[in-house]
């Protein structure tokens, strides 16, 4: 029995979120070139690791309260999918990268499978199966699982934790990390522009019609960051995670309503002028306290995109893989308008991460913080 | 003398008859799509499946290659439409109703699951719009000359969210309108046209501000100051209506542009 609670112990301290995000994106940076990992005997090994862990799981009463919510069903459904299908594309992508480098056409375009067949009987057919199988499932998920109706509404009593609908608690647990006008508007606003722009960013032209990994590295390595990392997991850290007062709560934990987490989030403002340079800066005209950090995202969007064009420094990671940390391939590839949609994209997509890690490092809370004008980043 | 026709067993025979008639031959205008000319014809002469090519490369039909992400989320939608349709029977778009007719509908229809599968169709579709996407991407299949309809696929995912958004509304419970205040609660944050947004300031007449909590994004998206009855009727609506006509529209638009653009991707 103290086994099994030092077990949880270590579970709720793994998904605490700075550990938890960390580890995933170490993780998935460092596997996803590594072509011994992308296997389906791994991926099943993986996936039924996972189902034996929330299976032996539903055994602890808050976890079982959490994750046994009927609405919460489909979430862990899609955990289990967007594994099963990332196994699914990368496996198939390294056999294709494998194809191709034998000289063969990738297995999309070999002479068997580029062959043509009817649609009648057999598109249709496999439609129809679909369909029927996809009925079936909705039928029996109807008549085990209720539809769940709370208590009527009341605008006078707020639930704790309040939560949006589940595909955007990613937005919702971004609001951590930044105001509701970034995290909630500007940032989804530039998700949307951001998957729009990616065919005429991407102006690679192999990889089109078929897996590959090797052909398309970074565009597939920076999608699934963001997919995988920045989108679904934030996703399941906000629905099962994330209890009262948006405090962090582990897989094993009791959602208590009084558990007080210390909040000392400093202002970068306050770290220069007061830390730093003592002075007192309650009657200060707002931009002048705010100058460092105004300098700082000036030199983020402004500078850096410049600076970035120009280098072409090469760093080599633990893994051994090679990452051109400067942009100037991308820069003659793309040209200055193409590079700089892109580079701007990236560098708001990666906006989220870096002030991640400061809030965890330096309990950072805003880089510029102007609340008289509501203007904080 | 001309030898007797052996005795056809009665199925084939009733069948015989029946496709024979003026009314069966006025529907199908070819035999059973069992050679060739007529597996054309059946997918030329019928509406439905014209949305296909008469033939279509195999890699393009095997699950491996294209998971039937699409075609799910478009059999969602077409379960969605279906049973919503049923749930507008008995559902009442009003502060004073709509709660008790979920409750209605939970109780007094016997053996009732459209609720049920509309609520886990409504998650389902959300997850497999996200799997195509997905799918989509990883076979880069966005690449000339698809930029444009991934582009309306991606206008396509943000309306499947929005239909569920609304739609989390319509039960008008504690979980509904506290999600929907959270969700909504952004929009007073967006930059110059919410009140709580930066640059809200600047819009203002001498002293009077332009933009406050009475006519910001968040009171447009509302109907309201918080999420009331106007809010319940204009969620109503735009799920029942108005997103639904733009997704159809631009469904039609997807599967079209599919064909135009030289059908399901392969290696060129």
């Amino acid at each position: 029995m103290g086994a099994l609670n030092t077990l949880k112990d270590v579970v709720n301290f793994l998904t605490n979120p700075p550990i938890f995000i960390t580890l995933m994106a170490v993780t998935f940076f460092l596997l996803i070139g590594r072509r011994a990992f992308w296997r389906p005997r791994i991926g099943l090994v993986v996936g039924v690791v996972a189902a034996i862990f929330v299976a032996l799981s539903t055994l602890d009463p808050n976890f079982r309260l959490i994750v046994g919510k009927p609405d919460n069903i489909p979430i862990v459904a899609m955990l289990f999918l967007v594994g099963f299908f990332l196994f699914i594309s990368m496996s198939q992508a390294y056999n294709n990268d494998e194809r191709i480098a034998r000289g063969e056409p990738p297995i999309e375009g070999s002479p068997k499978e580029a062959e043509k067949t009817w649609v009648w009987p057999d598109l249709v057919y496999t439609e129809m199966l679909c369909m029927v199988i996809g009925i079936i499932i909705l039928v029996i998920w109807g008549i085990v699982f209720k539809a769940p109706i709370e208590e009527p509404a009341n605008p006078s009593r707020t639930p704790n934790p309040s939560k949006a609908p589940w595909y955007f608690l990613g937005l919702q647990e971004m609001l951590v990390y930044f105001d509701p006008w970034l995290a909630g508007v500007v940032l989804p606003s530039l998700i949307i522009v951001g998957l729009m722009a990616i065919p005429y960013l991407d102006t690679n032209p192999k990889g089109n019609g078929y897996f590959t990994f090797r052909e398309r590295r970074v565009e597939i390595t920076l999608f699934l960051f963001g997919f995988v990392i920045l989108w679904v997991l934030l996703v399941m850290l906000g629905t099962f995670l994330r209890g009262p007062n948006w405090n962090f709560f582990g897989p094993y934990e009791y959602w208590d309503l009084h558990k007080l987490l210390a909040l000392n989030n400093v202002n970068l403002s306050e770290y220069v002028w007061v830390k730093m340079l003592h002075a007192n800066i309650s009657g200060m005209n707002m931009f002048v306290r705010e100058l460092p950090g105004i300098l700082l995202v000036l030199f983020y969007v402004g500078v850096l995109p410049g600076l970035l064009a120009h280098s072409r420094r090469e760093v080599k990671l633990p893994g051994g893989a090679r990452v051109n940390i400067g942009l100037r391939k991308y820069y003659e590839k793309m040209g200055p308008w193409r590079y700089s949609v892109f580079v701007m994209l990236v560098l708001a997509m990666f906006s989220l991460p870096i002030k991640m890690v400061l809030r965890w490092l330096f309990n950072l809370k805003y880089i510029i913080a102007m609340p008289e004008i509501f203007f904080n980043i | 003398m001309a030898t007797a026709k052996p005795p056809q067993p009665f199925l084939s025979r009733t069948w015989d008859y029946i496709t024979e008639t003026q009314i069966w031959r006025s529907i199908f205008r070819h035999g059973m799509p069992a050679n060739n000319r007529n597996r054309v014809l059946v997918v030329m002469s019928n509406v439905f499946l014209h949305l296909h090519p008469v033939k279509i490369r195999k890699s393009g039909i095997r699950l491996k290659f294209t998971w039937c992400m699409g075609g799910l989320t478009f059999f969602l939608f077409l379960v969605e439409t279906f049973t919503g349709l049923l749930l507008m029977f008995y559902y009442r778009p009003t502060v004073a109703y709509a709660y008790m007719d979920i409750i209605d509908l939970a109780e007094q229809v016997p053996l009732g699951i459209m609720r049920e599968i509309h609520r886990w169709g409504a998650h389902a579709m959300v997850i497999t719009v996200w799997l195509h996407m997905f799918r989509v991407f990883m076979t880069g299949s966005y690449k000339p000359p698809r930029e444009f309809n991934w582009n309306v696929g991606v206008i396509l995912l943000v309306l499947t969210l929005l239909l569920s958004f609304t739609g989390y509304l319509l039960p008008w419970d504690q979980l509904a309108i506290w999600a929907i205040t959270v969700g909504s609660n952004m929009a007073r944050a967006t930059p110059v046209l919410g009140h709580e947004g930066p640059g809200s300031q600047l819009l203002a007449l001498g002293d009077v501000k332009m933009v406050h909590a009475g006519s910001d994004a968040r009171f447009a998206l509302l109907g309201g100051r918080f999420v009331g009855e106007g809010a319940l009727l204009r969620f109503y609506v735009l799920h029942c209506v108005g997103i639904p006509l733009v997704a159809g529209i631009l469904m039609a638009v997807h599967f079209w542009r599919v064909r135009k653009d030289g059908g399901i991707s392969g290696p060129l």
